[in-house]
């Protein structure tokens, strides 16, 4: 039975389109088919995150109006079989969309795919809300600060209330994804800690991914960062928050400062 | 000399939710006031000091068309108070203010508050307490202007409870309490964990600026004492 994921935030920014590419690489490395999907219309971001910009012919508007068969507008990975991408139109907006085109390709896609993952645009308008309108399980990508805390309790909200899951009076179940979080300034209270952010979502927690420069030269490189260097932490991370959507009980890992007492003593070599 | 400054007494705002019937017609607005006409005929003086939102959803109409079907309306003896679904540019001024966020109820209900009103009834209320299973999220709002409203989670920061009577919550509030809108002054607030932005009673208010800091994050207590929001800890 295929899951239909949303990957949503309220705030931009935060690592919404970073993350899916990673989830889903991490998932399709497990040998399940995955299907990510970018609902950005107008603002795509997620073929050229997964290194797929020079091969989109048609995208998510054309099948949703009928232009084009879903299997002209899937594009396999080149690293991973398993792994697919449906990109967003760039020349469209989210108007563009209907909630019936909408709800036709998630079903074909439920019927091709183990996962089928939404990278939902910013904000809470029409693309944020048909992103989410499908979705069995969400991931809220939220980042240590309190704007995006703040943002993200209120998708939460419209997670309970907009999505055909909420309206049949079904429990959505949600994660929190944390995303460039920082210990050493968590700790000098420039950001929120872990347990502040849970305390106010209050809702499980999926992840916690370090702030770290591998993931911005991951997105300039087109791979998720999953695939390009899946010893980094924040790779290791990404994987386990995959395994956990999976089911998988995995121990949760809140980075550490990496320069301990040690490395500050000897953390620089002479010239 | 010396000037004596007036007393100052407190502006009151109070929220009042009223019942109002909802016309939508339908395009072409020519044909629809035709089968209005022949409907209307039947029951002559149904709309005569009853108030009527005009809702306009999807009917596209531009400025002086809206403005000629408020007045053909008017002709007919319909009074509308205020108009749903139309673009904000196009309600200007010489026409009712545009509303939204009306929540659905039965025509009989709305009779019914009319007719009970006209009989100078005591209008029915029910003081059964709201109740909210987990947490009241940023943006949501939640109004019951006949009651209690009681939330066992957390009020999210910029969520906002509108009650009646008192407000109970059993997580943290975040976000804003408004209480006794409906004219109660003995309506209280309870919060377990005070994080609250903004608190008001009757009317009057407190944002978190003028509230005590160290009563932050624990649980308090507000009411109304005169024109004065009293808070205190309750442990």
């Amino acid at each position: 039975m295929a899951k239909v994921l949303v990957v949503t935030s309220g705030k931009g920014g935060v690592g919404k389109t970073t993350s899916t590419a990673a989830l889903g690489a991490a998932l399709a490395q497990s040998g399940q088919s995955v299907v990510v999907v970018d609902f950005d219309v107008g603002l795509r971001n997620l073929d050229l995150v997964m290194g797929a910009e020079r091969r989109v012919v048609y995208d998510l508007i054309n099948v949703t109006q009928g232009d084009a068969k879903l299997s002209q507008a899937l594009i396999r990975d080149k690293r991973l079989d398993t792994l697919h991408l449906l990109p967003a139109s760039q020349t469209r907006d989210k108007d563009a969309l209907t909630e019936e085109g909408v709800a036709k390709v998630m079903e074909e896609l439920r019927a091709k795919f183990d996962w089928v993952i939404c990278d939902s645009p910013a904000g809470i308008e029409r693309g944020a809300w048909l992103a989410m309108r499908h979705a069995d399980v969400a991931v809220v990508v939220t980042n240590p600060e309190v704007s995006s805390v703040r943002d993200s309790d209120r998708i939460i909200g419209l997670l309970d209330s907009k999505t055909l899951k909420a309206e049949r009076g079904e429990r959505m179940e949600k994660h929190l994804l944390l995303t460039r979080y920082d210990t050493g300034r968590a700790e000098r209270g420039e950001m929120l800690k872990v347990d502040d952010v849970l305390e106010i979502l209050s809702i499980p927690l999926l992840g916690i991914i370090p702030e770290s420069e591998e993931v911005l030269r991951a997105s300039n490189l087109g791979t998720p960062v999953t695939l390009s260097n899946p010893a980094s932490t924040p790779a290791r991370a990404y994987s386990d928050a995959a395994k956990r959507l999976n089911g998988e009980s995995i121990t949760m890992m809140v980075p550490q400062n990496r320069r301990s007492l040690f490395g500050k003593l000897f953390g620089r070599k002479a010239a | 000399m010396t000037i004596t400054a007036p007393p100052r007494t407190s502006i009151r705002f109070r929220g009042r939710s009223f019942l109002a019937l909802v016309l939508a017609p339908e395009a072409p607005v020519e044909g629809w006031l035709e089968q209005f006409d022949a409907w209307a005929a039947e029951s002559p003086g149904f709309f005569i000091g009853r108030p009527v939102v005009l809702d306009v959803t999807g009917l596209e109409l531009d400025k002086a068309a809206l403005a000629k079907l408020v007045s053909d309306l008017n002709e007919r003896t319909v009074r509308i108070m205020g108009i749903e679904g139309s673009d904000p540019g196009t309600c200007g001024l010489g026409l009712p203010p545009s509303l939204s966020g009306g929540r659905e109820k039965a025509v009989a209900d709305v009779l019914d508050a009319q007719s009970a009103i006209a009989q100078k009834a005591p209008p029915r209320k029910s003081n059964d307490p709201l109740v909210i299973e987990g947490a009241v999220r940023s943006g949501q709002v939640i109004i019951h202007p006949e009651g209690d409203v009681i939330v066992t989670g957390s009020v999210g920061s910029g969520a906002e409870i509108v009650a009646g009577g008192s407000i109970h919550v059993y997580g943290t509030l975040r976000g804003r309490a408004i209480a006794g809108t409906t004219g109660d002054a003995k309506a209280r607030i309870f919060c377990r964990k005070f994080e609250a932005e903004l608190m008001a009673i009757d009317g009057l208010y407190k944002t978190a600026d003028s509230m005590r800091p160290e009563l932050r994050s624990h649980a308090v207590q507000a009411w109304l004492e005169g024109d004065a929001i009293i808070m205190a800890a309750m442990n």
